[in-house]
């Protein structure tokens, strides 16, 4: 006891100088970056006189654009098939890819000749591919491919494809290390080869979690998917943009009707769905 | 639940085919509606290979060139996820039962909340950049508002699972609204408060790294710019450097979160 309260006063002294200097931290990074960045006051004043229109634009929708031939609807209902493909492609090729990366799937190699320590190696390289996939952003990924394909929802399909796979494998291979090896060693102890193993014990185990975390990408790729138009690969983006940058208020507004709307019961749906799953 | 999952049934087959025939449908539709054409994927390989093949070697001299609008996209993202985390606490407070039983309250704000996260990021940064101009102030609200959607919602759910004991002794005590929050609730929920802002701005960096192309500052405005001037060297450089910033942060931030939490 006496113990700790000689030791407290010197404690309460370097938490002091760890608060102050976590405070000098923090003032000196807001300092640079408020005094870096380039404001024009004069224009945003300006801007900020149309607001008043904006509002009033975007709350008043003009009804006949959310119905009409290429209008709201039909973007709509592409951006869902976007979404749709893309994420199913993922959800496939993200599985081997989530093998790879779960580190009790993997054999443990050691670091060093006649070192102790093992290593999954194999899973430290599935990790590794995973997190560039998932960080290189899906514009660029869709401008990538409209360089191949042309300005179509196809391009943004492939582009949903192979940046869904990083958030997936990530998701499948966390799934595959917190299920239980009990059913494994169990088939293993049978007899049972490799793949005995895969389709009768890991399977059946993991599938349930893996739909629902295709699905819970699959809510993420319906935001994603509505501004991939932004950059020319098809779906809502692509009027919103056009109307946008023709101030066309009245159109935003119809267009971010329909896409709040539609977002918010994909979410629902699939909420209901992946409760009912795990 | 749990005894539901424990009962062996087999699955009925009836529900499976019909599962099985409408997502059959859903995808033959998706397929033709996107006009999907594996031939113009295998046609326009070349290209892509160009693309990718002309991007090496990085244009390493261009680093100096975008340093500046990298550290604007990182200002972008310090100011937006500071703003969104001040705005969310009122937020995250009335969005919490056991702060506010009232479900009025709490129904209303959690409406409000799903209604901001339901609008995908680069939306927000169109329609500001429509409204502010291009620069980017624009890439700061919309920042704002996004970071601000995901803080809230990560914080109301954690608020709701902090120990209901010191809640109840400061009522018990006659504490006022502001004590009840100040002492009961804020030391349990602070280093979770703090954890999920440090997540959202690693995905807000993600984030403010595109929103140039939309025009809404930052690195990305030159990503937009070396595409259409087909200078894939210097995007090499810019997708790099964006994807090493981006791994330090995520490896920084997670490792304060483990402490955190």
């Amino acid at each position: 006891m006496s113990q700790t309260q000689q030791a407290a006063a010197p404690k309460k002294m370097g938490r002091m100088i760890k608060t102050a200097l976590w405070l000098i931290f923090f003032a000196a990074l807001y300092i640079w970056s408020f005094t870096g960045l380039e404001v024009e006051w004069k224009k945003i004043m300006e801007s900020l006189k149309i607001v008043n229109k904006m509002l009033a634009g975007i709350f008043t929708p003009e009804w006949g654009f959310i119905w009409e031939d290429e209008g709201v609807l039909d973007n709509m209902l592409v951006t869902l098939e976007i979404a749709l493909l893309g994420t199913t492609i993922a959800a496939i090729l993200a599985v081997p890819f989530g093998f790879l990366a779960a580190n009790n799937m993997s054999k443990r190699y050691p670091i060093l000749p006649f070192v102790e320590a093992r290593f999954p190696v194999i899973s430290w390289i599935g990790k590794r591919i995973l997190n560039v996939i998932r960080t290189m952003p899906e514009l660029i990924v869709a401008i990538i491919f409209i360089v191949g394909v042309g300005p179509t929802a196809f391009a943004g399909v492939l582009a949903i494809g192979l940046h869904s796979i990083g958030l997936i494998g990530k998701l499948y291979s966390e799934a595959i290390e917190n299920m239980d090896e009990g059913p494994m060693e169990a088939i293993t102890a049978c007899g049972g080869s490799r793949l005995q193993v895969l389709w009768f014990a890991v399977v059946p185990q993991v599938l349930p979690e893996f739909f629902s975390f295709a699905l819970y990408k699959f809510e993420i790729n319906v935001r994603a998917a509505s501004i991939l138009g932004m950059v020319g690969a098809g779906g809502i983006g692509t009027p919103l943009l056009f109307a946008l940058k023709g101030h066309d208020w009245h159109r935003v507004g119809a267009i971010l009707l329909v896409v709040i709307i539609v977002v918010f019961l994909i979410d629902m749906l699939s909420g209901a769905i992946r409760k009912r799953l795990v | 639940m749990a005894a539901e999952t424990k009962q062996i049934k087999t699955p009925s087959k009836l529900r499976f085919t019909i599962i099985f025939l409408v997502m059959a449908v859903l995808y033959v539709f998706s397929w033709r509606g996107v006009e999907a054409d594996i031939g113009s994927l295998i046609e326009g390989w070349p290209y892509i290979r160009d693309l990718i093949t002309g991007m090496w070697p990085p244009n390493w001299k261009y680093f100096e060139r975008i340093l500046d609008p990298m550290l604007e996209t990182l200002r972008i993202a310090i100011i937006a996820t500071t703003f969104g985390a001040i705005l969310s606490i009122p937020f995250t407070l009335l969005a919490s039962r056991n702060v506010f039983p009232n479900t009025w309250v709490t129904n209303s704000a959690r409406s409000f909340l799903n209604f901001v996260r339901t609008i995908p990021d680069l939306l927000l940064a169109g329609i500001f950049v429509a409204l502010l101009g291009i620069g980017p102030v624009a890439g700061v609200a919309a920042m704002t508002v996004f970071t601000f959607g995901i803080i809230t919602k990560l914080a109301y759910e954690s608020v709701e699972t902090i120990d209901p004991g010191p809640l109840e002794s400061m009522t018990a005590v006659g504490a006022n609204k502001w004590q009840f929050i100040a002492f009961a609730v804020v030391p349990q929920a602070l280093p979770a408060f703090v954890a999920y802002v440090l997540y959202a701005f690693e995905i807000c960096v993600r984030a403010a790294a595109i929103l140039g192309l939309v025009g809404a500052g930052g690195i990305g405005i030159m990503l937009s710019e070396t595409l259409e001037t087909f200078q894939y060297q210097k995007m090499a450089t810019i997708v790099l450097f964006t994807l090493v910033i981006v791994i330090v942060i995520d490896s920084i931030s997670s490792r304060i979160r483990e402490k955190l939490l």
